[in-house]
């Protein structure tokens, strides 16, 4: 097979089961919570659970205080650092946007690469500090299980064969090019099936447990 | 499988619903929990970290909810639960979480960390797991009607010595007042200060209330437990009792998880609304203080602060009462670091105190509050939970702290104005 017929494979056939999975696996995701159902509250109320519900969605993007912060600064920051460059990457770079504009036919404008650029590597580095969290922290040590290094693995190669296809680093660009699809339809298909489903369902948690709170008069 | 595996599964999934599949697909590992437990903060020990607790509950949802869980079972990568399982997480589930919930103050997906604890203790309690202690506690409410084993002549007794040391008299069954009062045993066994705060208050404020023979203690083992059947009865002789004698308002003793039993879970217990309210103490004496019925005269003088019982703060949304009633006696009280709802927990609620295999862990998770307490370098402690009570003055005993501890309530009263 050359470059150029692989990358004809990744961009066809394989990018579209991969986005069959990832889009079944979601709606099938879902619909295994969404069944299980939640019974109604015959407590009176203290406060607006709807209320609670949607603050908690956004409070939760912050550390629950200055106190709460700093016992935990490591995870806390390296998450922001690597959450951020990944959406940057992700959404702000212009062939993505692209890609997005010619198969949803949605666009918005996106950031300079040398920006972008800086952006990935600094999501590089961030992702195998946390990496090396995991590895070594005695609670993350002992949480771990495949799936988290999993996770880590299909997050952190898009991110690594984008950043070489870019530089037009090692490989042939159009094998970089493949494999950097590649490993975005890996990420599709694991996705649906493992914690990245918490990029989802995080808003579905949250919302939850502030309706809960805010039903208690608590803001949570 | 056996009867008792079967039993306990079972329990778990009755009670999974939407919010708990929703935090499991959540959950990212991150450890921020950990940092929010004092039973870890305090020993270090990872496996204290309040989601691998609910790992049994976990795995349940796992492998009867969700088809890569079905299709790992089948294929034999998924350990289905065993009935050791179980046991090994009685330390985890039990000793080493009283429910305070700060966990899920942290979470950053936003789960409700103690809300599955509450439940995964149902199938703990159903697989007969529960601690002798909690056990213990919780059959005697049921027979005896109270947790300590505490009788009606006991609280009738205490009644007689209030009613001689105020000249006020202490009512019991009278139908139509306007309060139903719970007492919780310990008030009743070790600080009779309440009963008499109660008797004073409410004459000065003219309210009608009562206490019910048939119902006096609110505290609720079925709850600690994880035993919604033994919760229900204990519930329903409260709501039995408040019915018939036509009360408007049932009031919560100083115990955070009897407010937490009445208030919150109660009517889903017995799964209708309840023809009452229900108010905690403080909540009570709040809304008299804003009515202008709670007069008080003179102020503590010496340095005093607050300790927030969890089930008021974080999970019953009673924060800023207490402090407006520290403010009307105390001239010079301060606040804790974290105080009020992200408040750490004295380390023995959530049934934690009736466990006597949990008393070597409670004591070390003291240690989280007697460095807040050593901090402020305060001349006593005031809170509203008799079973906090109980474990700070344990607790400060154990480490050899001398510190007063007092109850809110009581020190309202000492300042209430003389009848002239």
């Amino acid at each position: 097979m050359s470059g150029a017929e692989f990358l004809l494979w990744v961009r066809g056939p394989a990018f579209d089961m991969a986005m069959a999975i990832f889009l079944f696996g979601l709606l099938l995701r879902f619909l295994e919570i969404f069944l299980l159902g939640r019974k109604t509250d015959l407590s009176v109320a203290r406060g607006n659970a709807m209320a609670g519900g949607v603050r908690t969605m956004f409070t939760r993007f912050l550390p629950a205080d200055k106190n709460s912060f700093q016992r935990s600064a490591f995870t806390i920051v390296a998450g922001y650092v690597f959450h951020i460059g990944l959406l940057v990457a992700l959404f702000l770079f212009v062939p993505h946007i692209e890609l997005i504009k010619a198969t949803v036919g949605i666009g918005w404008p996106g950031l300079p690469t040398p920006i972008v650029d800086f952006f990935t590597a600094m999501t590089l580095i961030a992702l195998i500090a946390v990496l090396f969290h995991r590895l070594t922290h005695p609670v993350l040590k002992f949480l771990s299980t495949g799936e988290d290094y999993l996770v880590w693995a299909v997050t952190f190669i898009p991110l690594l064969t984008g950043y070489m296809a870019y530089h037009h680093l090692f490989f042939e660009y159009a094998w970089l090019l493949g494999m950097h699809i590649l490993s975005v339809e890996i990420l599709l298909i694991v996705f649906p099936f493992t914690k990245l489903m918490h990029t989802f369902t995080l808003f579905l948690s949250r919302w939850y447990q502030g309706a809960m709170a805010g039903h208690k008069g608590v803001q949570s | 499988m056996s009867a008792t595996l079967e039993r306990g599964i079972n329990a778990f999934k009755e009670h999974l619903d939407a919010p708990i599949a929703s935090f499991f697909s959540s959950c990212v590992h991150c450890g921020l929990c950990a940092d929010a437990c004092l039973f870890y903060t305090e020993t270090g020990d990872p496996q204290y970290t309040p989601i691998h607790k609910l790992e049994p509950l976990r795995r349940v949802w796992e492998q009867e909810y969700t088809l890569w869980g079905l299709f790992k079972k089948a294929i034999g990568l998924a350990r289905p639960l065993t009935d050791k399982d179980l046991e090994d997480w009685v330390p985890l589930l039990y000793n080493s979480c009283t429910l305070c919930g700060r966990c899920s103050m942290v979470c950053p997906v936003g789960n409700d960390l103690v809300y599955m604890i509450r439940k995964a203790r149902e199938g703990m309690s159903a697989s007969g797991n529960a601690p002798e202690g909690v056990k213990g506690a919780a059959k005697r409410t049921i027979e005896i009607g109270s947790p300590m084993g505490v009788r009606l002549p006991a609280l009738k007794a205490q009644a007689k010595h209030v009613e001689k040391d105020t000249g006020l008299s202490v009512p019991f069954d009278q139908e139509g007042v306007e309060y139903l009062v719970m007492m919780s045993s310990m008030e009743i066994m070790n600080y009779p200060e309440y009963l008499e705060a109660i008797v004073r208050i409410f004459h000065q404020a003219g309210k009608s209330w009562t206490l019910s023979s048939e119902a006096f203690e609110a505290t609720n083992a079925g709850i600690q437990i994880g035993s919604s059947d033994i919760a229900r009865d204990i519930v329903s002789r409260i709501v039995t009792a408040a019915e018939k004698l036509k009360v408007k308002t049932v009031i919560s003793p100083e115990c955070g998880h009897a407010y937490t039993a009445l208030r919150w879970e109660g009517a889903n217990l017995i799964k209708r609304p309840f023809t009452f309210q229900v108010q905690h103490i403080i909540e009570v004496l709040d809304e008299l203080r804003e009515q202008g019925l709670l007069k008080t005269e003179g102020m503590e003088e010496e340095k005093l602060t607050f300790h927030d019982p969890c089930q008021l703060v974080r999970r019953g949304g009673v924060i800023q009462q207490p402090r407006n009633l520290m403010n009307l006696v105390a001239s010079h009280f301060v606040e804790m670091n974290d105080s009020g709802k992200m408040n750490w927990c004295c380390g023995a609620g959530g049934g934690v105190s009736a466990n006597e295999d949990a008393d070597e862990i409670k004591m070390k998770a003291f240690n989280r509050k007697k460095e807040q307490l050593e901090e402020l370098k305060v001349d006593g402690l005031v809170t509203a939970c008799a079973n906090c009570r109980i474990q700070l003055e344990e607790g400060m005993e154990e480490y050899e702290m001398e510190l007063p501890v007092y109850g809110l309530t009581e020190m309202l009263a000492e300042h209430l104005v003389k009848d002239k």
